[in-house]
């Protein structure tokens, strides 16, 4: 069952502050990513890889085609979608997993990764026992649970993140490197969330610089073909 | 992995309708032609450099002032009410009982002579409580809700620091359960650490009683924490709108790539 309909998508960037330079990025992108599928998008350091995924979550504006998201048994197109129908798309069906962790000041590394689970009426004791299970297994210490990871070095924050996005799957899911960076031990752990989250269904797209990650995840492959050069306006 | 489970429907109804508004002073322009809709629980931000028209644009929709022209309507008990045509006996009744308004300067929102508790109890008199014992208990409550010691309920407000006297102005807002909160520049005066707490706490509550707000500020990292939804203005007029991340991530407008430029957000 597809779950992302992508139809001649292009994607250009006006930089009016310098001299209204226009960057094309992308052209005519046409794919599907169906629920239990991991598509990888590929491609060169600028290709648009980010760019695309940004796309899919609304963070970036389409400048032509349409993304259409299977969200509560209708088609929606985040292209053309209100503001305030992407946020509940991205609250029920979509969400996005980078590197870095959006830090929310004050609140505990245990509740920011039992959030999603009490957000989905998650008794609280059963939460926080998920939490600290899904952290342990993320190689975060008891210790550093009831902290706000501000302080944390930035391979925590992003196994903390990582903890937070996948304790409670979303239907289609958009990964943006976040095994970048990782030691071996944590890399395995996110691939085995990653194929967990898809033998349940979910719907994963992801970029993944590393081929040996691709060749563990990927069920499909979508190429990006090299940027255009640039054009001035 | 049943989303129809969690989704709840989206309110069809907007609260706010605010249709070719403009504020003149003479020659000179407020704000020019602003539309849009707020949604119920939803968080609409106003961001633009000192002088685009923001707190113009809020004092006309929080009743402060009157447009020139265009509408404002409020949803309120299925129907439209036409705000600014009010008489000013039911205007006033309505935003005791319907808003709130978060002011820069607490001073402008607290009454100074009177007590913490005063300050908060006065709110639920007006809403109607009449039982001393229990507007003393809501009071400590709310002092409890924005991190001040209910042990101080008997102070004045000059007694206390900048931040909390905004916390103490945020709970005496909030203490009604408005459905709509209108706050200019609510972190302005106080310093980042103080800030970044109060912010915290205000999207916390905010989100929490699912209550529908618009905030003015010119900084954006507020403007990208707290809200849902913004709009750019420049000269009095709105240049730009969407998706708060969108706008800050993929600016369209070079006013808007200026602006997000200027900073890290
Ligand atoms: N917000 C933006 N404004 C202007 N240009 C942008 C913006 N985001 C991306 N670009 C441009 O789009 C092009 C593609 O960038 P993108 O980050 O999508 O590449 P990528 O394929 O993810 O590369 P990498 O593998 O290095 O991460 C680049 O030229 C980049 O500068
Ligand atoms: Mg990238």
């Amino acid at each position: 069952m597809d779950m992302i309909r992508v139809n001649g998508v292009s994607k250009s960037f006006t930089l009016h502050n310098q001299g209204a330079a226009t960057l094309q990025v992308l052209e005519g992108i046409a794919f599907a990513a169906g629920a239990g599928e991991c598509l990888i998008l590929q491609g060169e350091s600028g290709a648009g890889k980010s760019t695309l995924l940004r796309l899919l979550y609304g963070n970036y504006k389409c400048t032509r085609g349409e993304i259409l998201v299977r969200h509560d048994e209708q088609w929606i197109d985040i292209a053309t979608a209100q503001a305030r129908t992407i946020l509940e798309i991205r609250r029920f069906t979509l969400s996005y997993v980078s590197q870095f962790l959006r830090v929310i000041p004050r609140v505990s590394t245990i509740d920011i990764v039992s959030g999603p689970l009490l957000a989905r009426g998650v008794g609280a004791e059963i939460a926080a026992r998920r939490a600290g299970d899904m952290l342990s297994r993320l190689n975060i210490p008891p210790r550093l649970w009831g902290l706000a990871p501000a302080t944390f070095s930035g391979g925590e924050q992003q196994r903390v993140n990582i903890a937070r996005s996948f304790i409670a799957h979303t239907p289609i899911m958009l990964l943006d490197e976040p095994t970048a960076s990782l030691d071996a031990a944590n890399r395995d752990v996110v691939i085995e969330l990653i194929n967990e989250a898809r033998k349940s269904g979910v719907c994963l797209v992801g970029i993944f610089h590393d081929e040996a990650v691709r060749q563990m995840v990927a069920t499909a492959r979508f190429d990006i073909l090299t940027a255009k050069q640039p054009e001035a306006a | 992995m049943d989303t129809s489970l969690f989704s709840q429907a989206l309110s069809q109804e907007p609260l706010l309708q605010v249709q070719n508004m403009s504020r003149f002073y003479g020659e000179r322009i407020g704000c020019r032609n602003v539309s849009f809709q707020l949604w119920p629980g939803e968080i609409l931000g106003i961001v633009g450099e000192s002088g685009s028209g923001k707190s113009t644009l809020l004092r006309c929709l929080a009743a402060l002032d009157q447009p020139s022209e265009g509408e404002i309507q409020l949803a309120d008990g299925g129907q439209w009410l036409d705000v600014p045509a009010l008489p000013e006996p039911k205007r006033r009744a309505l935003m005791r009982r319907a808003w709130g308004i978060v002011h820069q300067n607490p001073r402008d929102g607290l009454r100074m002579g009177v007590s913490a508790g005063g300050n908060i109890g006065e709110r639920l008199m007006d809403a109607g409580e009449r039982n001393y014992g229990e507007i003393r208990r809501v009071a400590r409550d709310w002092l409890a809700r924005v991190e001040i010691d209910p042990d101080r309920i008997d102070d004045l407000p000059r007694h206390f620091s900048g931040g909390m006297q905004q916390r103490l102005q945020i709970a005496r807002v909030l203490v009604s359960e408005p459905r709509l909160v209108f706050m200019d520049e609510p972190t302005g005066g106080l310093d980042v650490s103080v800030q970044a707490k109060l912010l915290d706490l205000l999207r916390a509550l905010v989100r929490d009683m699912g209550i529908a707000a618009v905030i003015v500020t010119h900084d954006l990292a507020v403007a990208r924490l707290l809200t849902d939804r913004l709009m750019v203005m420049k000269d009095g007029v709105v240049i730009e709108q969407g998706l708060t991340d969108q706008v800050l991530d993929d600016p369209q407008h070079a006013y808007t790539q200026l602006l997000t430029s200027a900073v890290l957000v």
